[in-house]
């Protein structure tokens, strides 16, 4: 069977070792296993993030994502652009479609553009990991490649905001998504259908500047999936993942829980699933380790 | 008379004949029910069976049929034979899909079953075939009063159906309160803009119409007779009088706006200070161009404050919200923003509301520029430079606005006559000899639109705040005088769009209603029925309770006050009935004797057998099909309950609670519409009075000692088929705690 | 008050709303809130806005300028969306938040040390420098922003977090020597200069 092939935008944090290194890790095996090829976009830059309008505006905003659009579409040409971290792919994906809307605007955009050399027809169409696992490969193909059931596994699933978001997945519901969910099932685990903080925000960027605030948010995501006797959580975004498993110690010190709640995201449930070690999991990059997702790793 | 002769037929189709036992139900129709003739057959409802009933009838000389097999609601078809009187048993809905199933309940089923049978059999024993009406009233045309926007409507929708149409208008022209627009709310997609109004050609269209007589500057002087033979003296200004006889009315004599003097807290009567009526005539005035005010400086900012003397709490203003101000004054903000973008237009609500497709309306104003603030205003000072003070209710706080001009959205307020209640209070006093109130009776008469006759009063009867009353729930262009139907805003506030479609409605009511008329059958909603009410006079004690109680103002008095029946006013619900005290009110169909010996021929086991008998009276519009439904969904009730229909409960009379109790009934339930403000009774009034009827019980209860809890009164909606069942094992549990009747065995 | 804000207040006087529609990012979108109140009650965050979106819509056009553009509010905003999607009438209520943020920044008037807006900066000078976002110095960079001595407190305090990510090989101590970044870093730069020029031009910011 034939690769199918995209051009990747990886992202600052899925760098190697950024935060998010592990989940690179892990996508890498799903990626083999699915026969999915990730061709690195050359010189991609920052997408902006979430923040990025603070000082950025609007034109510089959308120029640095349609600058990754562009060298996608001049060296990667007829490949769909794939982000696996939705800031990334949220950002693309709007600058693709407010320079689709005005040609105005687009033409500014190409008179920046042009002064790093690059144009932009604005022909890429930008999608997240995982669409592409679902619409292009699909749960049933996903599935027969399972060797090992995560039996006994309960997980939360925690889709927070952005990959859910203004756009989210195709057919899911902004309130209740539940492709995470099946995904879990597809793996063996057992889904905390009714985990109530599905689509809390994390307090994304804010977890730096307001961090009292954000907390909060955090407090709430942990213990509801201890209240719904969750294993783990786990979760398609990088920033929720590094949110909600780092800050647990610090909740812990200034409002005296105990939490210790892995954080996993669903390529790292996959790998093991597939039949992966722990490390090529990525597993041993986890802040507060996964220790049953380990032990199944291990038999 | 011909020599009755009667029989019953007992299907044993449907699964009757497994579990009942037909051959004694047969016995009993013979033996108790005293049937010459009785038969059964395995599917009665068939081409076969029903053919066996036709020749019976044909060639064996049978006039009276009980039908022991499904709900009279089911195969109404097949069974119709229109030269017999039919009553029928309900052997399936009631008793086959409702009793428990078991052998253990085999017993009681086969009891319910066989006082079904008795009680079938009792009551066609009393019933006649319907004679018909031997008054004809066969005019089929159509009055419409008033020649607005809903009365041309009204007027070309009839006379396009082929009817012949009298208009009257009161002015000289038609057209209505629509004349006075530059243009009227979007009612088509994609009700962007505001659009004509279309009423110079709709009046054209009425003018030229062959089927239409146009009376201008005319009013009706006196409208009498019932619907297929109304007489109307038309007025004219001049003083001639034209006669009219016609066969329904449509009253569509729409609104009058607020008087904006009366607010004078919201600048009402200041200089620039204007109603939305005020406006459309300096849009008028402007003709497309740049709005100027009275003092003739063009108008630069502008705000309209919606609700003005609407929506009112305090109980000074309107109480109600007209619908559609809000729409309005987005549409008078575009005049100013179509002419010139930079005008400042706000439009001051503390609801928007834009029923219908007004969002895309109200989206279009927000695109160009008309800024809405979600604020109250409770100041407004006119002049040069008006000043609106009003509290912002997102940002909760006092502020000011000022403006060249404002427009205040004030309310409809119906244009329906005399209101009959502040009317018999008059009346009353006037025939006791006041000379003032007979002044002010005449007053009175002078403001009524219809000048009817009726003894009930010269107009319609209001519902809330001056409005014809109308079924609004259920039925509504159905008022409570039959063949006189109200349309637009006279029956509640609405918009251009909906007074129009209203229109539509009413002409098609008013055609059903000369239509039933000529056939001699009742309106709405017993249209088939050919039967009317009757009074033995001789027993009359002209105490006047039949003619105050009719919904519909059918009875009025005869020189001896004796009632007066006007059979095509009659909706057949029994009301009259009902409230008879001596009885002497009756149907041919339908009577106290038909329903009252139903109650008797039950056979109510005695105190030792504990088996309480409950009987169901239950209004045949909505409480007795949510019985059949129970049934049809299989939603098991007791079976010590015996359910007869009746028309309405105000057709319930008080004897057959008095003789159900003699004869040792454990209790009763009364099921009927919902009453009120939000009533759903088909006949208006009919439950009400059965409320209040009932309410009187208690003391008769206590008088035979007995626990008030044994006569209770339900409203039951069509939809409520689990509720009733729920609601009959909850009252026959209460009734075995209580005990026994102790009325058992005197019967 | 900077040159942009006199020039703003020049040109559009006493008409807020106008100012918004030309010179936010989709401030034509403000006029078409119909006043529900889900955005205010969909936000995460929403205790914390002394304004909600709701309020700032409507005190937009009230004309309430200066405490629009002075107020925290929009900086509350987590980029959740929850209000985006929720907005019956579609309002992308999420970006002209950051745009109300964004102008008020420029025009000097958002609030100082807002600890939202300085990350952001920070976080925006730290992409563009190299074109791609240095975790290790953006953290340096935010616990030093309030001053050395805070800064040593605070990368004290998160000090576990710090060593834990190295240790689990989420934070390259060597990134402080150079570490990730684009090749075009020069092109970049160009790009960007350019593309701020002419939103300046247009938004009257320079």
């Amino acid at each position: 069977m034939a690769k199918k092939q995209y051009a990747f935008y990886p992202g600052c944090s899925s760098q190697k070792k950024a935060s998010a290194d592990n989940f690179l890790r892990s996508i890498d095996v799903v990626c083999q296993k699915l026969d999915v090829q990730l061709n690195e976009i050359p010189d991609w830059n920052c997408c902006g993030a979430s923040i990025g309008y603070g000082e950025g505006g609007e034109l510089p905003r959308l120029v640095i994502s349609a600058r990754n659009l562009a060298l996608a579409e001049k060296n990667l040409p007829g490949q769909d652009m794939v982000s696996v971290c939705p800031a990334c792919w949220l950002a693309t994906r709007e600058a693709g479609e407010r320079l689709h809307e005005s040609d105005s605007l687009l033409a500014e955009a190409n008179e920046a553009l042009r002064e790093a050399g690059l144009d932009l027809k604005n022909e890429v169409k930008s999608r997240h990991f995982v669409e592409v696992l679902i619409e292009d490969v699909g749960f049933e193909v996903m599935q027969q490649q399972v060797v090992k059931p995560l039996e006994g596994l309960k997980l939360a699933g925690y889709v927070g905001c952005q990959t859910n978001r203004p756009f989210g997945i195709v057919g899911e519901s902004f309130e209740n998504p539940r492709y995470l969910d099946k995904m879990v099932e597809m793996v063996g685990a057992q889904p905390m259908e009714t985990y109530d903080q599905k689509v809390t925000c994390c307090g994304g960027a804010l977890a730096f500047s307001e961090p009292e605030k954000s907390q909060k948010q955090i407090r709430d995501i942990v213990e509801s999936a201890y209240d719904h006797g969750a294993d783990m959580i786990v979760t398609p975004c990088q920033l929720c993942q590094a949110n909600v498993e780092i800050y647990q110690s610090e909740i812990n010190k200034k409002q005296g829980t105990r939490f210790n709640m892995p954080v996993v995201y669903y390529t790292q449930l996959m790998t093991i699933a597939y039949g992966g070690s722990a490390t090529e999991a990525g597993l041993d990059g986890q802040f507060i380790r996964a220790e049953k997702l380990e032990k199944l790793a291990g038999k | 008379m011909a020599d009755n002769k009667f029989a019953a037929y007992i299907c044993s189709g449907c699964g009757i004949g497994d579990v009942l036992d037909v051959k004694s139900l047969e016995k009993i129709a013979q033996k108790e029910g005293k049937m010459a003739v009785v038969k059964n057959h395995s599917f009665l409802c068939n081409a076969e069976g029903v053919q066996m009933i036709r020749d019976d009838i044909a060639n064996d000389g049978v006039t009276h049929l009980c039908i022991a097999a499904c709900s009279r609601r089911a195969k109404a078809e097949a069974f119709s034979f229109p030269t017999a009187a039919v009553s029928r048993a309900n052997l399936r809905e009631g008793v086959l899909w409702v009793v428990a199933e078991g052998s253990d309940h085999d017993e009681v089923r086969q009891e319910m079953a066989e006082d079904y049978v008795r009680m079938g059999c009792a009551e066609v024993k009393k019933m006649k075939v319907p004679a018909g009406n031997p008054n004809k009233a066969e005019n089929k045309r159509i009055l419409v009063v008033g020649g607005g926007m809903s009365g041309m409507t009204a007027a070309l929708a009839a006379a396009d159906a082929g009817y012949d149409v009298v208009l009257v208008e009161k002015t000289g022209s038609l057209g209505g309160f629509a004349r006075n627009l530059v243009k009227r709310v979007p009612f088509n997609a994609p009700h962007a803009e505001a659009q004509p109004t279309g009423v110079e050609e709709l009046a054209a269209q009425v003018a030229g119409n062959p089927g239409i007589t146009v009376h201008l500057n005319s009013t009706l002087a006196e409208t009498a007779g019932s619907p297929g033979r109304f007489l109307a003296k038309v007025a004219q200004e001049s003083g001639a009088v034209t006669e009219e006889a016609v066969g329904a009315i449509v009253q569509a004599t729409g609104f009058t706006t607020y008087d904006i003097a009366k607010l004078p807290e919201l600048g009402g009567g200041q200089a620039n200070v204007v109603d939305q009526a005020g406006l459309e005539a300096l849009a008028k005035a402007a003709n497309g161009g740049a709005i100027k005010r009275a003092d003739g400086k063009i108008v630069s900012s502008v705000v309209f404050v919606q609700c003005a003397g609407q929506r009112d709490e305090t109980g000074t203003h309107l109480p109600y919200c007209s619908g559609h101000c809000c729409a309005t004054s987005i549409k008078q903000a575009m005049y100013f923003k179509d002419a010139n973008p930079d005008v400042d237009t706000v439009v001051m609500y503390q609801d928007l509301r834009v029923p219908g497709m007004g969002e895309d309306f109200y989206r279009s104003a927000q695109k160009k520029g008309v800024l809405f603030t979600k604020g109250k205003a409770s100041r407004v000072a006119g002049g040069d430079t008006c000043k609106v003070t009003f509290r912002d209710l997102i940002l909760d706080e006092e502020n000011t606005v000022d403006a060249d001009l404002v427009v205040l959205a004030t309310g409809q307020v119906p244009s329906a006559g005399v209101d009959l209640d502040a009317w018999s209070a008059v009346v009353t006093k006037a025939e006791g000899g006041d000379e003032a109130a007979k002044a002010q009776r005449e007053e009175m008469r002078s403001t009524s639109v219809l000048k009817l006759t009726y003894r009930q009063g010269p107009d319609m009867p209001q519902f809330k705040h001056g409005f014809a009353d109308s079924h609004f729930i259920c039925f509504p262009y159905e008022t409570r005088r039959t063949g006189i139907y109200a349309a637009g805003p006279v029956r509640r506030p609405m918009d251009m769009f909906q007074a129009q479609e209203d229109a539509t409605g009413a002409a098609l009511k008013a055609i059903q209603a000369v239509e039933n008329a000529s056939a001699g059958r009742a309106a709405h909603p017993r249209a088939w029925d050919l039967s009317f009410p009757s009074a033995r006079l001789e027993g009359c004690t002209q105490c006047k309770r039949c003619t105050v109680e009719c919904p519909f103002g059918a009875i009025d008095e005869d020189e001896r006050r004796f009632p007066l029946f006007n059979e095509q006013r009659c909706r057949r619900c029994g009301t009259c009935m009902g409230a008879c005290p001596v009885r002497v009110i009756s149907f041919e169909n339908y009577s106290c004797d038909t329903v009252g010996s139903q109650i008797k021929a039950v056979n109510v086991p005695d105190e030792f057998e504990e088996k309480p008998r409950v009987l169901i009276l239950a209004c045949e519009n909505d409480a007795y099909p949510a019985l059949d439904m129970a049934g049809l969904q299989r939603h098991v009730y007791s079976a010590f309950v015996r359910a007869i229909p009746v028309r309405c409960l105000g057709s319930v009379n008080t004897i057959w609670i008095t003789d159900a109790l003699n004869s040792g009934y454990d209790g009763i339930m009364l099921m009927g519409c919902k009453k009120g403000d939000d009533y759903q009774c088909h006949f208006v009034k009919g439950s009400e009075m059965a409320y209040y009827r009932m309410s009187k019980i208690d003391d008769t209860l206590k008088q035979l000692g007995l626990e008030p809890e044994r006569v209770a009164t339900h409203e039951v909606a069509i939809t409520d088929n689990v509720r009733v069942a729920r609601m009959i094992n909850d009252y026959v549990a209460q009734l075995q705690d209580i005990g026994p009747s102790p009325m058992k065995g005197f019967g | 008050m900077s040159d942009a804000n006199n020039r703003a207040l020049g040109a559009y006087r006493s008409n807020f709303l106008k100012e918004v529609e030309a010179n936010v990012e989709e401030g034509h979108w403000v006029k078409m809130c119909m006043q529900c109140g889900v955005c205010a009650g969909s936000c995460p965050l929403g205790p914390h806005w002394q304004h909600s979106p709701q309020k700032i819509f409507m005190m937009i056009r009230a004309g309430k300028r200066d405490e629009v553009l002075t107020s925290d509010s929009m900086w509350m905003c987590t980029s959740c969306y929850n209000c985006i999607v929720r907005c019956p009438r579609k309002l992308p209520i999420t970006h002209i938040m950051h745009g109300l943020a964004n102008y008020a920044h420029r025009l000097g008037l958002a609030p100082k040390g807002q600890p939202t807006r300085e990350i952001a900066k920070l976080f925006w000078d730290n992409l563009v420098k190299t074109g791609r976002v240095n975790e290790l110095k953006f953290s340096l960079a935010m616990y030093f922003k309030d001053g050395f001595g805070q800064g040593i407190k605070n990368a004290m305090a998160m000090q576990g977090v710090g060593l834990g990510l190295v240790k689990a090989k989420r934070l390259n101590p060597l990134e402080l020597l150079g570490g990730h970044g684009c090749k075009d870093k020069a092109g970049i730069h160009k790009m960007v200069a350019k593309a701020r020029e002419i939103e300046d031009r247009r938004k009257g910011l320079a």
